[in-house]
């Protein structure tokens, strides 16, 4: 499809190599399988297969068409043209992994950029190119902490309120470390005590307090306590925060954070069903010999021209081998290049905009949920752009009647918290109109009647 | 003249982009919660724009020309395939929708693991990896999996052939395994007879690159397989040079237990400049239980007028999540037109174009540059970049004077197991002219290196920045643009 040669050309080619057949280059594979028939679909043109893709892309029923007041973790922002117009540059996109520095300057710039907007965001010294997602970027966050002790700590403190699926990913990431024990989210403990219970399970052999802030459920609470129980044993601490959210909200760095890290979807990445999106990984200064992934440092070149280039690669798979401690090799490039034309955009002004539209939005639907017969209040803690809501029906039902109204529902909490049954996680951003959440407290008010 | 960076270009109180004022009552914020000072610089569009694509006229790219990275797969990106993954029905829509809503997302998911596993001859695939590096640690997981699962605990040791990716010691150590080093043989083989010795009951596994990264096809490829297996581990390929064999051979028929795939160098979606990528594994039906949370399965069979429904499983003694929902699905969209896009003799077709520009290649440069396993490769080969008559020349200068003639460098310095080396992998997407093109450069570089030195040392001459100093950058550690003060 996308080979050029002509039939007199790959002859020639075959001439100067110095075989008569094509099949000549072959003969080293196993003859008893060679050449499968791959049942394959027969090939389509660009035309038919953009025709086949919208036909499926149309049988979804997206944040595109609908009013969208799911979150848990992702969330439908705004972003500004500019940001999709930038990354889709072809000298972005189909450059490598900036290994040579002379003709990657763009790239690794950029990667710079990123790396200083996140630090200042996150209130830390120095940020990595990124990691996969949230979700790894705190596993990487737990495996440091636990070789940062050398294996002497072998405890974990993890908050029930951290993304449920951050919570399988590090345990799938630590079933190396027979030793390392992860407590602090069993099922029964009491989410609404939160912090206070998690400081409890703090000992002289935890190596990491891991906590989200604002937490799974929205919340925004005292993070100082879990820092100083943490640090009075020796214990890292490290939080995963949306960093929209940091628009607002002292960052986490500011109240002694050891490690903030962070899904960085909502900086101006599109829904997609998951992903790509962008692991946040910030820390300080002190532990940069300890940190796994990408980092670009400034330096200049020997004409004395500021430069920019990949440093500490001595810490990295391809240099210690079996020695690594992580076998990153990539970072989201594209996906870290899109937050940073995102923050660059909005810059000061519109990220302290996105973010107290966001929080306004939630805190009017709040207001009116909690009003309506049938529904209560979850928590009376401060929240940020989400909330939850206890609902006199079972969620997917409500769900399934939004939907009926245009309207994309909240997260149904007992998919994963079985002791929330009913009750739904309700985001809200500044994309979402007055009129929206109108509907929605319309439609949760019929429920509720019927 | 260097570009400045945001925070140089900054200028207080600027606006880069309007919100609507709210339209609901206001509610007070959080005081003691807020932040005093949010540094971030202050813009407006245009000037983003322009830094941003000043920044963009100093990388190289596939866009530009022939990019023959080893082991990397720099193929062309089709462009149909960035505006697939951005048709608004799979952009906007949210990883925690029912299934019901995300019918459309499923399909293509479930149509592309069916695709994969046809491809590469395996009984199931996950589509989770976010990475080639994600994929070999799932895959390592699932070999430990496997052997706990049937009481098989003493297995503790991964063989890692010396010509295999640089990755693979990093995830089997990321699993507690303890990594066993296998040499190769004279012809570039995986040594039989030094596996023989290290093949005992503690072994877990054996984690084979193949094509291996000198470009060759290992001869022996059965044997290899024979012998692990004999030994009760299980063989582990690495898929990162499965553009070599898609619809040659499929790695499943030779016995492979478990593979990675990465989906953004065998099937063309971008690099990003170092991501996002994405990293499906497929798995033989004795380890189809162990696949991370979720697979995508149909969970209702199709009825009279009805299509079946597809969703999420979690498969029996599944290792887990990877990481957070269902993988990169907006690379699985690319990846997924582009197979449409081929048929199974375009993919075939690829593979052998693929390899047939690498063996022309080799053949040009055989008389200007050593091949130290020198037959028939695959989609790439390795040459030496030193000539015993040149004093003070290294692979490093030649990689250098290449971008003053345009083109990026080979992977150099890797495989470790070939001095001074050169990896070179054009890919099935360059026409003859610009392997010639190529060719020719690699030819006077060589005479340069013996007639004018200095050239080579002092390269590039022509390149937005010259050579750094990459010991300033680790010691003094300048990692971000500090923030200005408010």
């Amino acid at each position: 499809m996308f080979t050029p040669h002509t039939e007199s050309e790959i002859a020639s080619m075959l001439k100067t190599v110095g075989v008569s057949r094509l099949e000549d280059l072959f003969k080293v594979v196993p003859e008893s399988c060679r050449y499968p028939n791959l049942d394959l679909p027969a090939a389509l043109t660009e035309m038919e297969a953009r025709q086949e893709l919208e036909l499926l892309s149309e049988a979804n029923e997206t944040a595109h068409d609908l009013a969208c007041f799911l979150g848990a973790g992702v969330y439908n922002h705004y972003s500004p043209a500019a940001v999709d117009a930038i990354i889709r540059r072809g000298e972005f996109m189909t450059a490598y992994t900036p290994y040579q520095p002379e003709i990657s300057q763009g790239t690794l710039q950029a990667i710079f950029e990123y790396q200083s907007l996140i630090a200042s965001l996150t209130g830390m010294e120095v940020c990595n190119a990124s990691h996969y997602d949230g979700a790894t970027a705190c596993a990487e966050a737990a495996v440091m902490a636990f070789h940062m002790f050398r294996g002497k700590r072998s405890r974990i403190v993890l908050s029930p309120a951290v993304h449920p699926h951050y919570r399988q990913t590090i345990r799938t990431y630590l079933q190396g470390y027979p030793d390392l024990t992860i407590t602090g989210d069993e099922t029964g403990v009491d989410l609404q005590q939160n912090p206070s219970t998690l400081i409890s399970s703090i000992d002289e052999n935890t190596c990491l307090v891991l906590v989200q802030y604002p937490d799974f459920f929205g919340r925004i609470y005292e993070l100082k306590a879990i820092m100083d129980a943490a640090h009075a044993v020796g214990a890292l601490v490290a939080v995963s925060s949306d960093p929209v959210s940091l628009g607002l909200l002292t960052p986490p760095g500011d109240l002694g954070a050891d490690i903030v890290t962070g899904e960085g979807q909502s900086l101006g990445l599109p829904l997609s069903f998951g992903g790509p999106y962008l692991g946040i990984f910030a820390t300080k200064k002190e532990y940069i010999h300890k940190i796994a992934g990408r980092l670009v440092g400034e330096t200049i070149d020997k004409d004395g021209k500021r430069a920019f280039v990949l440093t500490l690669t001595a810490r990295e798979q391809h240099i210690r081998r079996e020695r690594a401690t992580s076998n990153i090799c990539t970072n989201q490039g594209l996906m870290a290049l899109a937050s940073t034309v995102y923050l660059s955009l909005i810059g000061k002004s519109g990220l302290k905009q996105v973010a107290a539209l966001s929080y306004q939005k939630a805190h009017y639907a709040f207001k009116r949920l909690t009003q309506l017969p049938g529904y209560q209040a979850w928590s009376s803690s401060p929240f940020f752009n989400e909330f939850v809501i206890k609902c006199p029906k079972p969620v997917d039902e409500i769900n399934f009647h939004l939907l009926d109204h245009g309207i994309l529902g909240g997260y149904d909490l007992g998919l994963t918290y079985p002791e929330l049954k009913d009750h739904m996680l309700v985001a809200c951003t500044e994309v979402n109109t007055r009129q929206e959440i109108d509907g929605l407290v319309n439609v949760l008010s019929e429920v509720t009647h019927e | 003249m260097n570009e400045p960076t945001l925070y140089e270009l900054s200028s207080k109180d600027r606006i880069g982009v309007r919100f609507p004022e709210s339209d609901v009552p206001l509610t007070d914020l959080p005081e003691p919660y807020l932040r005093k000072d949010l540094p971030l610089p202050e813009l407006s569009e245009v000037d983003v724009i322009r830094h941003f694509t000043h920044l963009s006229h100093l990388n190289y790219s596939i866009d530009q020309g022939l990019y023959p990275l080893g082991s990397c797969t720099m193929k062309y990106n089709p462009r149909i395939n960035e505006e697939t993954a951005r048709l608004p029905g799979f952009a906007f829509s949210h990883p925690l929708q029912s299934i019901e809503t995300t019918q459309g997302n499923l399909v293509l998911m479930y149509q592309l693991q069916e695709w994969l596993k046809e491809i590469a001859g395996f009984k199931a695939v996950t589509l989770q990896p976010a990475a080639g590096a994600h994929g070999e640690f799932t895959g390592v997981l699932i070999i430990q999996a496997y052997h706990r699962d049937r009481k098989d605990t003493k297995r503790t040791k991964i063989l890692i052939p010396d010509s295999a990716h640089g990755t693979n010691p990093a995830s089997s150590s990321m699993i507690g395994m303890e990594v066993v080093s296998v040499p190769s043989d004279a012809r570039g083989n995986v040594d039989l007879e030094s596996l023989k010795a290290v093949c005992d009951d503690s072994v877990a596994g054996l984690m084979l690159t193949n094509p291996n990264t000198l470009g060759m096809f290992d001869e022996h490829i059965r044997e290899v397989i024979d012998i692990v297996h004999g030994a009760g581990g299980l063989v582990y390929g690495d898929g990162a040079n499965l553009n070599a064999l898609m619809g040659i051979i499929r790695p499943g028929d030779l016995g492979i237990d478990v593979m990675h795939f990465n989906l953004h160098k065998t099937f063309s979606t971008p690099h990003g400049g170092g991501g996002p990528g994405s990293g499906p594994v497929g798995v033989a039906e004795h380890l189809v239980d162990f696949l991370p949370d979720p697979q995508v399965a149909i969970i209702e069979e199709a009825e009279e007028d009805m299509p079946p429904l597809f969703g999420f499983v979690k498969p029996s003694k599944s290792i887990g999540r990877m990481k957070a929902f269902h993988g990169h699905f907006g690379v699985l969209v690319r990846a997924f037109t582009y197979i449409m896009m081929h048929g199974g003799s375009g993919l075939r077709k690829s593979a052998e174009m693929a390899v047939l520009n690498a063996n022309y290649l080799q053949a040009r440069l055989r008389n200007s540059y050593h091949i130290p396993y020198d037959r028939i490769c695959m989609h790439e080969f390795v040459a030496e970049g030193r000539w015993p008559e040149v004093e003070g020349v290294h692979a490093l200068d030649i990689a250098k004077r290449l971008m003053d003639y345009n083109f990026h460098p080979p992977t150099n310095y890797f495989p470790l197991i070939v001095p001074e080396a050169l990896m070179i992998e054009p890919t099935e997407t360059e026409s003859l002219q610009s392997l010639d093109a190529f060719a020719d450069v690699m030819v006077k570089i060589a005479g340069e290196a013996h007639m004018t030195p200095e050239l080579l040392k002092e390269a590039p001459h022509n390149t937005p920045i010259k050579r750094v100093d990459e010991v300033k950058a680790a010691r003094d550690l300048v990692l971000c643009c500090w923030r200005p003060e408010e």
